[in-house]
């Protein structure tokens, strides 16, 4: 097995008092997949940005291809790819020049940008919006745009902050489809999300992150395999009576979760815990039998949802 | 290549540490380019600005103020020579400040904030300080062309009579950069433009032009009104401009104050930008 591309020991990030990376562990391997999964806030940009070799750690131990990001930034970036999580390409200009000019940051020749540019214009679906305003793109072009922009050096690691954030569901699978194939090509991917279906999409293993710290790493199966059950009940007895209903229904499944709205049981037979809910007299409004995501997981170790 | 490492982590750390050459040597040129290619979205402005503005203050104050101060003075109006000889030197240094005020201010808030660029530039090889060296550079050229456009129209209008006044376009990028990194330094210290700029503008750049012996004489001031043109960046290219152009007569050692001032000015204004670009894209 070939050395981890990425090891972070401890890390921590503070803004005064405040640490928004509180002592993160990891290792990523090359042509790994690898998510960090958490709601907004938890540290992952922050972690990104480290990572990324632009924000410096406050401390702990950081290396990137076998680098230290203090010392060797522009080396580290060269082999990076970012996909920020808000736009930055240059409005002022076209979307074929954004590739060129940011090409020419890398001191590749301007022939090769030139040609990489045409390919990876292909390679997000907008060969024919080159000479086009980048304000005329769509949401899910432009994201397509700053990928192909992160492309241009031939990086070893693509680094991702919230890819398909603010993307209608069209736009981000065909983002997924393009993201599928860096990773079949063996680009090692690290990218945050906070969402479970991208996570459970895209990540060979994942770290759940909350507040600065990590919460549980594996692998998505293993991780709903530990932390929650192979089905999931969902019953609703409408707002007011939910909690109240939850209080008498005892012997119902694993575990359950009572949320405002619905309460969820945890079983490997969702259709078995509510015929028991029924015979027991109650009578949910709506019912639906799920298989457990990372969405469970997260609920489990948090106690919160994800997105509030 | 490093010892300890597996030949995999390895080769992608020689291969980094390659790609990390020319990037840390050339990053702000590349910087620069970026910014032409922006610039060149409006070559017209730049270009019709660059020959429009001078043309008509030229005309305006050079020739048409001047009938009025000119009269019976047998072209010595103003310290010896015409007020057009005397103004024009005076306008291409406040063409420098121009285009500072242009380029320093709201293309600095764009690459910060409105539009972050600069975010995006920091996440390639490319340093932070190389970021801002690159946006002085290219404004700096940009500034240049504009000087070289107004002395050209300058010489049309017979109004730089000495032989080395066409040293007065190093007097304007002087100026105008002694000015614009200080200004740069400024705007990149904003997180967010509530009117700032517009403050800047109103009570920076047009007192600063007034007060800076621009179309009068300093000395013509109450002396406890002459230390606006004394720390005044524009005033010290200005007079400088006017040595050169029609040999204006002022000691030795106030033309070296006044190249001193306006180099001193550049390189702090300038560290402070440097600095102000590491803490923020750094965050």
């Amino acid at each position: 097995m070939s050395e981890p591309v990425i090891v972070a020991r401890d890390l921590v990030k503070r803004y005064g008092e405040f640490a928004a990376v509180d002592g993160i562990s990891f290792e990523v391997a090359p042509g790994e997949s690898f998510g960090l999964l958490g709601p907004n806030g938890a540290g992952k940009s922050t972690t990104m940005r480290m990572v990324g070799a632009v924000s410096t750690r406050t401390a702990g131990q950081l290396s990137i291809l076998g680098l230290d990001p203090d010392a060797f930034g522009p080396e580290i970036r060269s082999q990076l790819g970012v996909v920020p999580q808000a736009d930055n390409l240059d409005t002022e200009l076209r979307v074929r020049e954004n590739l060129l000019v940011y090409g020419r940051y890398f001191g590749l020749p301007a022939k090769l940008v030139a040609k990489r540019a045409d390919e990876l214009l292909a390679f997000a679906q907008l060969e024919d919006k080159g000479r086009a305003k980048v304000d005329s793109l769509s949401g899910g072009m432009k994201r397509r745009l700053t990928i192909a922009r992160a492309l241009i050096n031939d990086p070893r690691v693509l680094l991702l902050d919230e890819p398909t954030t603010g993307l209608d569901p069209q736009a981000r699978h065909i983002l997924w489809d393009r993201l599928f194939r860096l990773k079949e090509q063996g680009t090692t991917l690290l990218l945050t999300t906070h969402y479970m279906d991208e996570a459970e999409q895209l990540c060979d293993r994942l770290v759940v992150v909350d507040k600065g710290t990590i919460m549980a790493e594996g692998t998505p199966a293993e991780l709903i395999r530990r932390y929650s059950s192979r089905e999931v009940l969902e019953v609703r007895f409408g707002s007011d009576r939910n909690s109240e209903v939850a209080e008498r229904l005892t012997g119902i499944g694993e575990r359950m979760e009572v949320l405002p709205d619905r309460i969820l049981v945890y079983s490997d037979d969702g259709e078995a815990e509510l015929v028991k809910i029924t015979e027991a007299g109650f009578h949910p409004i709506t019912s639906l039998v799920r298989r457990s995501s990372l969405e469970d997981v997260f609920l489990r170790l948090t106690g919160r949802t994800l997105i509030e | 290549m490093s010892q300890g490492l597996s030949t995999e982590t390895g080769s992608d750390t020689t291969r980094a540490i390659a790609a990390g050459r020319k990037p840390r040597r050339w990053g702000a040129w590349y910087v620069a380019l970026h910014r032409f290619r922006v610039m060149k979205s409006y070559t017209g402005t730049v270009v019709v600005a660059g020959i429009g503005n001078p043309l008509i203050y030229l005309y305006a104050l050079g020739v048409g103020l001047a009938t009025i101060v000119d009269a019976g003075t047998d072209g010595q109006a103003v310290e010896g020579v015409s007020y057009l000889v005397f103004v024009a030197p005076a306008l291409l240094a406040s063409a420098g400040i121009t285009v500072s005020s242009e380029e320093f201010t709201y293309p600095i808030m764009l690459g910060y904030k409105w539009n972050p660029t600069f975010t995006g530039m920091s996440a390639s090889p490319l340093r932070p300080t190389q970021i801002a060296d690159g946006i002085v550079i290219s404004v700096a050229v940009r500034m240049l062309v504009n000087l070289v456009l107004f002395f050209a129209l300058i010489l049309v209008f017979g109004a730089a009579p000495s032989p080395v006044a066409f040293l007065m376009i190093i007097a304007g990028l002087l100026g105008g950069l002694a000015f614009g990194t200080v200004l740069m330094a400024y705007t990149s210290t904003l997180e967010e433009d509530t009117g700032q700029l517009a403050m800047v503008m109103r009570f920076v750049v047009l007192p600063m032009t007034l007060f800076s012996g621009t179309f009068f004489p300093l000395s013509t001031f109450p002396i406890w009104l002459q230390w606006i043109g004394w720390i005044s960046p524009l005033w010290h290219s200005t007079e400088l401009a006017r040595v050169f152009s029609y040999g204006y007569p002022e000691p030795i050692w106030l033309t070296v104050l006044h190249v001193v001032y306006l180099v001193v000015l550049t390189l702090v204004g300038w560290a402070w930008a440097r600095r102000i670009a590491v803490r923020r894209l750094g965050r």
